[in-house]
């Protein structure tokens, strides 16, 4: 049998944790604002970031936007399959480690809720971004209200069903 | 070279994008042990910014610094892309969607986002307080709430095979066909399109 190695996780901790032991700094956080970039540089070429796009997507008149999320998770689970078989390091030769998602009622109760907002503003979190890079400053606005909105998650966080 | 850039400044097909996009999965890790998430900079933000002793803010947010470096690039992207890659041509939106837009009050599809809702003139309108302030409250409040956004969960998520990220998966796309088809016509209409 296989035995699964538990993750140290924090409930109050982030979702996206950073695992790496040693620190980072200077030119090596630089190497993210890179993939950042590039990413931003996908997402705007191949108009993901499009209201439009989204609306094509909830109404199942494109199958674009389900090529890329689909393609994209594809891409991750191969990854993902050769980096465990493998047993890849990262750079500074870390073994690397992927905490596990736990089930939450939030899963299904803000996942509506962000869905409601996806369609409304076109835009998840990271098109946010991009948006407001390509010269859309109004987003601006919306990320803020964002924020807020996640401020306000957290502040009631302990009184809604988890 | 000059073809090539030529080629950079079309659309890019899903083909081409998706599989990209998907790579920053396996970057990400091997650079340095991080989980690819988007929404996160978002609690960052709050953290870092307007933490007021809540529990939920209180943690080390200096140690994700790299995630707020990784939105500053995206939006860094945006700029490059918009400046320099763009897209002579005006966007191709699917026939049937610009019908049923067209009869929600749309009439702009020549850029990425409709002027008709997303100009600075609209803000102080309900047009800006349902889609600029309401929306973007939803994403805040929905992707923390869900743990992540469709980076974190959908594709870092169901990448590792987490049954939890499909569940959440599957309420995005619900909640987005509930918006668009049974509460974005009476929107629409309260806006005054």
């Amino acid at each position: 049998m296989k035995v699964k190695e538990k993750i140290e996780t924090n409930p109050q901790e982030c979702e996206a944790p950073n695992m790496r032991k040693s620190g980072e700094s200077g030119w090596n956080l630089l190497r993210y604002l890179i993939v950042g970039v590039l990413f931003g540089i996908i997402f705007v070429k191949a108009e993901v970031i499009s209201w439009f796009r989204i609306q094509e997507m909830f109404r199942l008149q494109s199958f674009f936007m389900y090529g890329v999320i689909g393609s994209a998770i594809l891409v991750g689970i191969i990854s993902i399959q050769i980096i465990k078989r493998f047993g890849i390091k990262t750079l500074s030769g870390e073994p690397i480690k992927i905490a596990d998602k736990e089930f939450r009622k939030g899963q299904v109760i803000g996942g509506f809720i962000f869905g409601l907002g996806w369609a409304l503003t076109g835009a998840c979190p990271g098109p946010l971004f991009a948006q407001i890079g390509s010269g859309f400053s109004v987003v601006l606005v919306t990320l803020l209200s964002a924020i807020a909105g996640t401020w306000v998650y957290g502040r009631f966080a302990d009184k809604l069903p988890n | 070279m000059e073809q090539l850039i030529e080629w950079i400044k079309q659309p890019w097909p899903w083909y081409i994008a998706g599989p990209l996009i998907g790579l920053t999965v396996p970057a990400l890790l091997i650079i340095g042990n991080k989980s690819f998430g988007i929404s996160s900079s978002l609690r960052h933000a709050c953290a870092a910014c307007i933490p007021a002793k809540i529990p939920f803010f209180q943690y080390d947010w200096k140690k994700e610094t790299w995630n707020m470096l990784f939105v500053l690039g995206i939006f860094l992207g945006g700029i490059i892309a918009a400046v320099f890659l763009s897209n002579p041509d005006a966007i191709v939106v699917a026939e049937s969607t610009q019908e049923d837009l067209a009869q929600l009050g749309i009439t702009d599809f020549r850029n990425l986002l409709p002027a008709d809702i997303f100009s600075w003139s609209n803000l102080f309108t309900l047009k800006g307080l349902f889609f600029f302030v309401i929306g973007g409250f939803l994403v805040g409040f929905g992707t923390r709430y869900a743990g992540g956004c469709t980076s974190g969960h959908a594709i870092m998520g169901i990448s590792n095979l987490q049954w939890p990220s499909l569940l959440a998966t599957t309420f995005f796309m619900l909640g987005g066909f509930a918006m668009t088809h049974l509460i974005l016509p009476y929107i629409m209409q309260w806006v005054g399109f």
